[in-house]
Parts: structure tokens; C-alpha cells; sequence
């Protein structure tokens, strides 16, 4: 009587898997498709539409500043974001307790709310270029991942050692960069793929800040799929879910994927 | 260097850049819809007077507690099989859950475009099996905007109800029927209340992320099904209405933070232990 699963229970699970990946089975099936316009199951096979990607500038050059995005407004927040987990989880008794609700901010404020309001009041108000604008906000959003992750990852981390290091001579500094950086590794790679995959996906926010002739992929696409209907969006859908397998490679490598439903 | 001060010099950056660009920015935008020479609350009474308007927002209100509805029911469902699974075939369960939430907003919402679409693939499919003689035209409804929602969410609902229900013992349900409770009554003793953290988790993520959702309801409601999210944009960068837009931002931000506290609040309520 161990385990026993009812068998409905088990078809309804088997249609949920079924309903969450066939769509991205038929994204690759009509990115393949030797047709001119969208169709699945697909009529003869081509990577013609893959090369297409690297034909359409618009495609290629917001794919450049997409990453460029996530790479740059994941670094800033990483910069600051770890300093901040790390005063977070080192000085509890020093800081007040809403700093810690104060990073998570980002999250809270509906997505689009928080583009509307940047794009008032860089844009228009300080004369900002978009592109910096736009790395203001991909940080911005970023940001309550890598204090959420690398903080818990401080939080089992025990800080006597780097006092032992302090009182055996080593600078804060030091101690800071030999001694607490690589005890948080696994939490610093995870904050960050987490947050490069959030900016590389991200809409509500772009859609404020993108202007004339500095776009990103995923606009680039909305944009693209209200005019055309053509299997260049799918290949270049596909494109993205490849950044996203690699991704998850190189999580379950370093990582283990079971720690995203902790 | 006392301690107070070293721990504020390094959170500044951090403090600063939310301070700076989130907290005054937002702040600014509630600023503007107060400043209506007509008195402090008129744009929103404006709002609410608009029968278009707050059509917008029950519809919106309607649509993302529908995505909630489904994707509990469906999620707890997903999510009780998985936790139970033995654990080669969980964690590859686990992994086809994750895969479409890392895939972006856009990619997954053009799916339902190719399958919903006039000449897509249901359409397609149901033409040639001969249930329908002339294709539906199933884009740009309340329905087709409620599937991609639900698409968009259930794997967010299982992978937390996932982590809530492996930390339900088997032992318990066990001593439940061992003790002669049914299936049914064991579930709804046992089992419900200790997943009710996990499900309020849940359907406030679920919920929040629907009503301010603005790529799907762009691409599959269109005009005709507008959002809060994608009313809010047309305001804003189509009619340059910035206090109209400005008044739908400060009513979703009450929306989204009333239903975080209130939910936060009933979560302590049902479990006293979490304090």
C-alpha cells in the first residue's frame, strides 16, 4: 500500500507534462519547416530560417545588445548585490530588519509599473541614453535574485572562520576575497544564471526603455510576430530555449537542479 | 570603523540604486496622479466612473484568478505525483517543469499564437479529423488569453508545491489509514493542511503575475481583450496619457501589495507555527 498513486492522478500528471512541452515541440517543429509561412507538423526540413536570423540586422544587432544586457546589468548587480548579501547576513544586529525587504522591491512592484516609472524619469527626466538606461534597469531587476541567493547561501555560512582569518592578520579585504568568496560559489553561479536568464527573457521593463535603433531581442520579436508570421520567430525562439538548455546544463553541473524547488 | 557604519557603507550601492531608481521613480509616478486641478482624487474618480476602464480591471481581476484557479487545481494535482515519484524519473520531471519557466515570456505565448491561430495547428488538426468543418477563431479571447496565462504559471505552482509536499511524510498518511481514516478524509486532514503554506506561495505568485502580465495579453487578447498591463502601455506610449497611465500603475500596485499582506496575513492565521 506503499507509494500507491490513483491511476487518474497519474493521467492528469501525464497530460500537464504533455500541455507544458508540447508547445515548445511545435515552436521547433515549424522553426524547421520548409514553408514560407508558420506550420506544424512541419512540411519538409531546412535550417534555412536559422541562417534567416543572422540575414535580418535587427535580429542580430538586438541579440548583441540583449546580451550585452544581461552580461553588463548581471554584473552591476552582482557587484553590488553581493556586498549587500553580505552585510545582510554579517551585520543582522547592525542594519534594520527592512533593508532585507528593501532589495526584494524589485520583485514586488509590478514589472511594467517599475518601466513606466524608469522611462519617466530617466529618459524624459535626467536625458539618460537609452542604453544606459536600459542597464539601469536590467540591474535593477536582477538584483533581488543575486541578494535573495547569494544571501542564502551566507546564511549557512559560518563567519567565525573569517574572523579567524581577521585575527590571524588578514586585511577585511582579504579575508573577504580568499576566505568568504569561495564559500559562497555555488550561490554566486546560481544568482547569476538565474539573473542573466530573467534580463535575457525580459519584457515590462524594455518595452519602457527601448527607443529608436537600440532594441532587444525579445521586443524584437513581439514587434516582429504583430507583423509577420514567418518561421524566422520560431528559429530565433529556438535560438533562446538553447540559451536556456545550456543554461540548465551548466546549472545541473555545478549545482544540481533539485535546488530550485528549495 | 564601528561595525553600524561599515555594515551601511556596503550596503549603500545597492540601497542607493533602489532608492534612486525604483522607490523615488514610483513614488513620482503616485505623485502625478494627485496633482489633477480638480481636486487630489479626481483621475481616480475619473477611473472608476470610466465603464471602459473598470472593465479593463475586472477583466483583468477575472482572468488572473481563473490562471490561479487552474493552475492550483492542476499543480497540486502535477506536483503530489512528482513528490512522490522515485527520484530518477523526479528529477527529470523536475528538469520539464523548469525548462519552460527559464524560457522567455515571448517565446511561450508565440507558441499558443502558432497553435490557436486561425490556420494553427488545433485548427489544423481539428479540420482534418473532421470535428469542424470551418476553422474557430479561437485568438483574441478571454480564453485564449487564460491558457497562455495558465501555461505561463503551473510550472511556478508546481515547483513550489513540489518542495512543500516531498516534506510531507509518507508516514503520515500511512498512520492516517492505518488509524482507519479513508483516502479522502487522510488527504483532507493531513495532507491540506500542512500544504496550505505552499498553496497560498503559490496562487500569490500565480495571481500577481497574471494581473500584471503584458506580453501575453499583447499578443493573444489584443485590443480587444486589453489588461491592466497593456492598457497601461497604450496610456502611456500611444496616447502619451502619462497621469491616465500613471493612475492604472498606482491601482495595480494596490492590487499586487493588498494581495501579498492580506495573503501573508491569512498564511499566519492557518499556521500559527510559522510566527
Amino acid at each position: 500500500m506503499k507509494n500507491r498513486i490513483h491511476p487518474a492522478l497519474i493521467v492528469i500528471t501525464v497530460l500537464t507534462f504533455l500541455f507544458l512541452l508540447g508547445p515548445l515541440v511545435v515552436i521547433i517543429g515549424s522553426a524547421l519547416s520548409d514553408t514560407s509561412y508558420l506550420t506544424f507538423p512541419p512540411q519538409g526540413l531546412t535550417l534555412h530560417w536559422f541562417t534567416n536570423i543572422f540575414e535580418v540586422s535587427a535580429f542580430t544587432r538586438t541579440m548583441g545588445t540583449s546580451f550585452m544586457l544581461a552580461i553588463g546589468g548581471t554584473t552591476v548587480s552582482m557587484l553590488i548585490g553581493i556586498p549587500a548579501a553580505y552585510a545582510l547576513a554579517r551585520y543582522r544586529v547592525e542594519l534594520p530588519a527592512f533593508l532585507g525587504n528593501v532589495f526584494v522591491l524589485p520583485i514586488l512592484i509590478p514589472e511594467i509599473v517599475l518601466g513606466f516609472s524608469l522611462m519617466k524619469s530617466l529618459a524624459s527626466g535626467f536625458g539618460l541614453p537609452i542604453i544606459v538606461a536600459l542597464l539601469i534597469g536590467h540591474a535593477l531587476i536582477v538584483l533581488p535574485y543575486t541578494v535573495r541567493v547569494v544571501g542564502a547561501s551566507l546564511n549557512s555560512f559560518d563567519f567565525s572562520i573569517e574572523e579567524a582569518a581577521v585575527s590571524l592578520g588578514c586585511t577585511r579585504i582579504k579575508a573577504f576575497f580568499v576566505v568568504v568568496l569561495p564559500n559562497i560559489r555555488a550561490g554566486i553561479i546560481a544568482g547569476f544564471i538565474l539573473a542573466f536568464i530573467t534580463s535575457l527573457n525580459d519584457v515590462s521593463i524594455s518595452i519602457f526603455l527601448t527607443g529608436p535603433g537600440v532594441s532587444t531581442l525579445p521586443i524584437q520579436l513581439l514587434a516582429h510576430m504583430e507583423q509577420f508570421f514567418d518561421p524566422t520567430i520560431a528559429s530565433a525562439s529556438v535560438l533562446l530555449m538553447g540559451v536556456t538548455v545550456a543554461v540548465m546544463a551548466v546549472v545541473e553541473r555545478t549545482l544540481g537542479l533539485t535546488f530550485l524547488t528549495k | 570603523m564601528s561595525n553600524q557604519l561599515r555594515a551601511w557603507l556596503i550596503a549603500t550601492p545597492a540601497t542607493l540604486l533602489v532608492t534612486i531608481f525604483l522607490v523615488l521613480p514610483v513614488l513620482a509616478t503616485f505623485a502625478t496622479t494627485f496633482g489633477d486641478p480638480e481636486g487630489p482624487f479626481a483621475t481616480y474618480s475619473a477611473f472608476f466612473n470610466s465603464r471602459f476602464r473598470t472593465t479593463v480591471l475586472w477583466r483583468t481581476m477575472e482572468v488572473a484568478l481563473v490562471t490561479t484557479m487552474i493552475s492550483v487545481a492542476i499543480g497540486f494535482v502535477t506536483a503530489w505525483v512528482v513528490a512522490r515519484t522515485p527520484s530518477r524519473l523526479k528529477s527529470l520531471l523536475i528538469i520539464a517543469a523548469v525548462f519552460p519557466l527559464l524560457t522567455g515570456v515571448v517565446v511561450r505565448s508565440f507558441a499558443w499564437l502558432v497553435i490557436l491561430g486561425k490556420n494553427g495547428v488545433l485548427n489544423s488538426f481539428l479540420l482534418s479529423i473532421g470535428v469542424i468543418s470551418e476553422p474557430l477563431s479561437m485568438l483574441y479571447t478571454q480564453g485564449s488569453v487564460i491558457v497562455a496565462m495558465v501555461y505561463l504559471f503551473v510550472p511556478l505552482m508546481i515547483l513550489t508545491l513540489v518542495g512543500v509536499l516531498e516534506g510531507i511524510p509518507q508516514d503520515l498518511t500511512d498512520a492516517a489509514a492505518s488509524l482507519g481514516a479513508p483516502p479522502a478524509a487522510a488527504f483532507r486532514q493531513v495532507v491540506l493542511p500542512m500544504a496550505v503554506p505552499g498553496l497560498i506561495v503559490g496562487s500569490v505568485l500565480v495571481f500577481t503575475g497574471s494581473f500584471t502580465s503584458y506580453a501575453t495579453p499583447q499578443l493573444l487578447g489584443g485590443e480587444r481583450q486589453m489588461m491592466m498591463g497593456t492598457f497601461l502601455y497604450q496610456r502611456a506610449m500611444v496616447t502619451f496619457d502619462w497621469v491616465g497611465a500613471s493612475t492604472i500603475a498606482a491601482v495595480m500596485v494596490v492590487v499586487t501589495l493588498a494581495t501579498v499582506l492580506t495573503m501573508s496575513r491569512v498564511a499566519r492565521k492557518l499556521n500559527p507555527m510559522a510566527g
